[in-house]
């Protein structure tokens, strides 16, 4: 599909497709019941007729620039795979256009019926494209350069030599050392005429121009498999792992799962991770990024198995860990404060870690804590947790450095009923407050709950107390397993080795005609002919040129002055070697 | 991690700022050289004053460049389908006189005014070099981790580029809108991008950072030198089809730029390369992003537009084989390519939320 040689197939004069198109629509509803005689086309006719459509250059480009354009909005609107939670807030601000566009899957463009069909089409003109065109340049590469032009002087690059006589070389000798000339520069020669007195070696070069630019449209068929095969066979998870805790890779332990189409859960390693630490380090020597994060380190235990021996693993940003055919990633992190909650009776219905969202580069934290053990009546908290919390003028307090320099609790109470029992699946990190009473927030006289750590506070009304016991850093982690993406790279270096080869390969012709003059000397014209666009061929020219003034010890700088001689003596068709006096 | 040098970081804003000057003069100079070149013409036109004649000899000849379009192209299998010329640098000197010789190569005659134009250039790309350099030496680091430093490295890119090119080929017609753009990228940088130096965040701690980031400014670069040639291609086409109509030629200026078809050559040429530098980008950034993210592609607002890009000068590549698509269409793709670039880098990186968020603007 790169560059159109002479004999493809798909490129044809646009008119004719049109007539085309034409008698395809006019025949077939009438049935060939009309007076106009125009050919049957039949279904096979019209199938192949839609095939050389869908196949034709002008088709795979508006395809191409389809696909571009049809990629655009998955930038411009949240996509589900990536940000399902922003689509939510999306359809919830838009009631009216959300619906509509979500009808256009415009929220799920990539997986969307529309981009498939644009791809598709274009995959399978590309398969119409590439398929006719392997089949002309495997003939090609078998064959013999094309029969010698008969006048090489019209060919993009001409040149003559002149062999002085009593050099010994005729014109049947020139002719051979010439297809060795050009053999040692790697052309594919072939001698013909030997038997006539104008004997001729015709010479072809770069069929690795169209091999590469086969090789990179059957890749690109080979990334898109590749990557059809990652999704069946491969698995991602995500799971948020507290310091001290471990995570066990089984189905259970994971936050959340997305298999592929052909994944069975029984195909996991029983590998274990332990988050022993995480540190996390943060800009203090320039006041200008003052806070930025510089480096998150968690250090890791893990065991290939439950009977394993324990190793010690460093998990970083941009350094993954490699455990059981799975990779680990460290793609979050953030706070969680430890807390126990004592319910109206005195016993601990809530005691450890409570994973927050951070909001913001102060790591100013959504805190969520659902109670749901609390007696008489369930528990719920709701606020932020500041690493370094500070007071502004209103007395409203908030998160200023990243590090727990100060750290604080922030949170209103709520006890009634948590609604966790009717089997309804709930977020952990939103609060249901519609059937639960409002205890503590700064609206009411009790006020907000502020702890510090080891602070504790007493609930009103008898319903407990919650105590802030200490910090502990968590780290998000992803995990994937990814059969196919070996294959998808393997297919991109294919394409672009091909890519390279297409654009910068140049495939050349070059004839070489001698001819016995009568005075004893021996006449050589050649030219030079280029396959698509060669910027280079005028050097390729000029080393010929000099390889054969080389071989049969011709002064350069006189060949142009011996054509000239020998066109005037020359009786016969000498095809045009006075034109020797190139501007070369 | 090594200690930023604020000293260094002062220098390096303090060169960059000559250097933007400089590039401003040259900008002047380049300018300037298109006016002299355009009155010069206009005397000699007059002088000529058989205005008549001088018609009659536009006329035939653009007649001649038009109509090898289409005729012998394709029997002899050289240019793009449909196109009869040949594309071996053969020196052809503008023998219509209404456009510059095709090969693009060095006239006998000196154009002072345009020598003075590339020494200032040269001038502001040592000093820019150096503020790139010791922006690099402040930080300890490649200096291309936030959008100030994309842009002050990618426009030294491309005047270095554009040097090297005129090393080869006379295209000093390209001066005024590649160094143009030059400026307008170091004024941008300097006025809306400016961060201070500083550390990378833990996400761009890789030597993915190295390989993929420069690969993509450097195809920047040629994609922003193949942008000014499709301009200037498609003046020339319209200037080319305007006189062969029989219209006055009015921006006698254009004499300077090549014909259509030559820059249209050139930058076919030059987009390959651009377009296999954006291939490995592309590439590069998915193996980095399945080191960093566990995916090597997740549809990113980045990854879109780095794929539509891609897809978009893959068209264009495409359109110089298709019939129809040649010359100006594809002068248009190559432009919308660009548009593409110029959008990804700007309105993607400060307003597109996404993974890629790594602008450092406003922060």
């Amino acid at each position: 599909m790169k560059e159109t040689v002479v004999e493809d197939p798909v490129g044809q004069e646009p008119k004719d497709k049109a007539s085309k198109g034409k008698a395809a629509k006019g025949t077939a509803p009438k049935g060939g019941g009309s007076d106009a005689v125009l050919p049957q086309l039949g279904v096979l006719g019209m199938f192949r007729w839609a095939w050389r459509q869908l196949t034709s250059m002008r088709t795979a480009l508006f395809l191409l620039l389809m696909l571009a354009v049809a990629a655009v909005p998955g930038s411009l609107f949240p996509q589900r795979p990536s940000a399902p939670s922003e689509v939510t807030q999306y359809l919830k601000d838009n009631p009216v256009s959300g619906p509509v566009m979500d009808w256009f899957k415009l929220f799920d463009v990539y997986s969307s019926p529309w981009f498939a069909a644009i791809y598709l089409l274009l995959f399978t003109s590309l398969v119409g494209c590439v398929l006719p065109r392997a089949k002309i340049h495997a003939k090609a590469m078998r064959s013999a350069p094309p029969r010698t032009p008969k006048r090489l002087s019209r060919l993009a690059e001409y040149g003559t030599v002149t062999i002085p006589a009593g050099s010994g070389v005729d014109a049947e000798t020139a002719v051979r050392d010439a297809a060795v000339v050009l053999k040692s520069r790697r052309y594919r020669v072939d001698i013909r005429d030997l038997d006539t007195e104008r004997p001729s070696v015709g010479a072809e070069i770069g069929f690795l121009k169209e091999v590469g630019n086969l090789i990179f449209h059957t890749a690109m068929i080979g990334v898109l498999a590749a990557i059809a095969f990652s999704g069946l066979f491969g698995y991602s998870g995500q799971r948020v792992l507290v310091e001290g805790e471990t995570f066990v890779n089984t189905l259970a332990s994971y936050d959340k799962f997305t298999p592929g189409a052909n994944f069975a859960g029984n195909n996991l390693e029983p590998y274990s991770v332990q988050l022993d630490r995480l540190v996390v380090k943060y800009d203090r020597s320039t006041e200008a990024h003052y806070g930025q994060p510089l480096d998150f380190t968690a250090t890791l235990t893990t065991k290939d198995g439950p009977e394993a021996e324990a190793k010690a693993q460093t998990l970083k940003v941009n350094d993954p860990v490699g455990i059981g055919g799975t990779n680990v990633y460290l793609v979050g992190n953030g706070y969680a404060p430890v807390i126990t909650v004592k319910d109206g009776a005195g016993k601990v219905a809530f005691q450890g870690p409570v994973v927050t969202i951070p909001t913001d580069g102060a790591y100013t934290s959504l805190v969520v804590i659902k109670v749901p053990d609390a007696k008489p009546e369930q528990l719920g908290f709701v606020g932020f947790f500041l690493p370094t919390a500070l007071v502004d003028e209103k007395g409203v307090a908030f998160g200023s450095d990243p590090d727990p320099f100060n750290p604080q609790l922030n949170l209103n109470a709520f006890t009634g009923d948590l609604g966790l029992d009717g089997g309804i699946p709930r977020n952990v990190y939103t609060l249901d407050t519609s059937k639960m009473t409002e205890i503590n927030s700064r609206n009411l006289d009790a006020g907000g709950i502020v702890l510090g750590p080891d602070q504790s506070y007493t609930l009103p009304g008898n319903n407990g107390s919650i105590s802030f016991d200490g910090i502990k850093r968590f780290a998000a982690l992803d995990i994937r397993h990814d059969p196919g993406q070996v294959y998808v790279l393997v297919f991109a270096l294919l394409a672009l080795a091909g890519l390279m080869a297409s654009l910068f390969m140049s495939r050349r012709r070059v004839w070489v005609r001698t001819g016995n003059h009568p005075d004893g000397r021996t006449m050589v014209e050649f030219g030079l002919l280029a396959r698509g666009e060669d910027h280079r061929l005028a050097g390729e020219y000029v080393a010929i040129n000099k390889a054969l003034h080389a071989k049969w010890l011709v002064p350069m700088d006189t060949a142009g002055q011996n054509g000239e001689q020998g066109q005037s003596t020359t009786n016969d068709s000498a095809q045009g070697v006075a034109a020797a006096s190139k501007d070369h | 991690m090594p200690e930023i040098n604020e000293g260094f970081a002062q220098l390096s804003e303090q060169l960059m700022l000559v250097a933007g000057l400089a590039y401003a003069v040259a900008f002047c100079a380049y300018a300037w050289d298109l006016v002299t070149f355009n009155q010069a013409v206009k005397k000699g036109l007059a002088d000529q004053t058989a205005s008549q004649t001088a018609v009659q000899h536009s006329e035939s000849a653009v007649l001649a460049g038009v109509g090898a379009r289409g005729t012998a192209g394709q029997d002899l299998g050289s240019g793009p389908q449909g196109r009869g010329v040949r594309p071996s640098s053969k020196t052809h000197g503008g023998p219509d006189g209404i456009t510059a010789g095709d090969s693009m190569r060095y006239g006998k005659e000196r154009r002072v005014v345009a020598r003075v134009a590339v020494a200032l250039t040269v001038v502001a790309a040592v000093v820019q070099g150096f503020a790139v350099l010791f922006r690099g030496l402040a930080a300890g680091r490649v200096p291309w981790g936030n959008m100030y430093e994309f842009c002050t490295t990618g426009s030294f890119v491309v005047a270095v580029v554009f040097l090297i090119v005129l090393t080869r080929r006379d295209l000093r017609f390209l001066g005024t809108f590649v160094i143009g753009l030059v400026l307008l990228m170091v004024v941008a940088a300097s006025v809306s991008f400016w961060t201070p130096v500083g550390h990378l965040v833990p996400a761009l701690q890789s030597y993915w950072l190295i390989i993929h980031v420069s690969i993509a400014v450097m195809s920047s670069a040629f994609f922003t030198i193949t942008f000014a040639m499709s301009v200037l291609q498609l003046l020339q086409a319209r200037r080319e089809v305007s006189i062969a109509s029989g219209k006055k030629d009015k921006a006698l200026v254009m004499r300077l730029v090549p014909n259509a078809l030559s820059l249209e050559n050139l930058s076919y040429r030059i987009n390959g390369i651009a377009f296999v530098g954006w291939t490995l980008t592309l590439m590069f950034g998915a193996i980095w992003a399945e080191k960093a993210w566990g995916r090597f592609w997740g549809w990113d607002t980045k990854e879109v537009w780095t794929f539509v890009i891609w897809v978009v000068y893959a068209g264009y590549l495409h359109a110089r084989a298709t019939k129809g698509w040649t010359g100006t269409r594809a002068a248009w793709l190559s432009i919308v390519g660009y548009l593409c670039v110029v959008f990804n880098f700007t309105i993607v990186n400060m307003y597109f939320s996404g993974l890629h968020s790594y602008a450092g603007v406003g922060s």
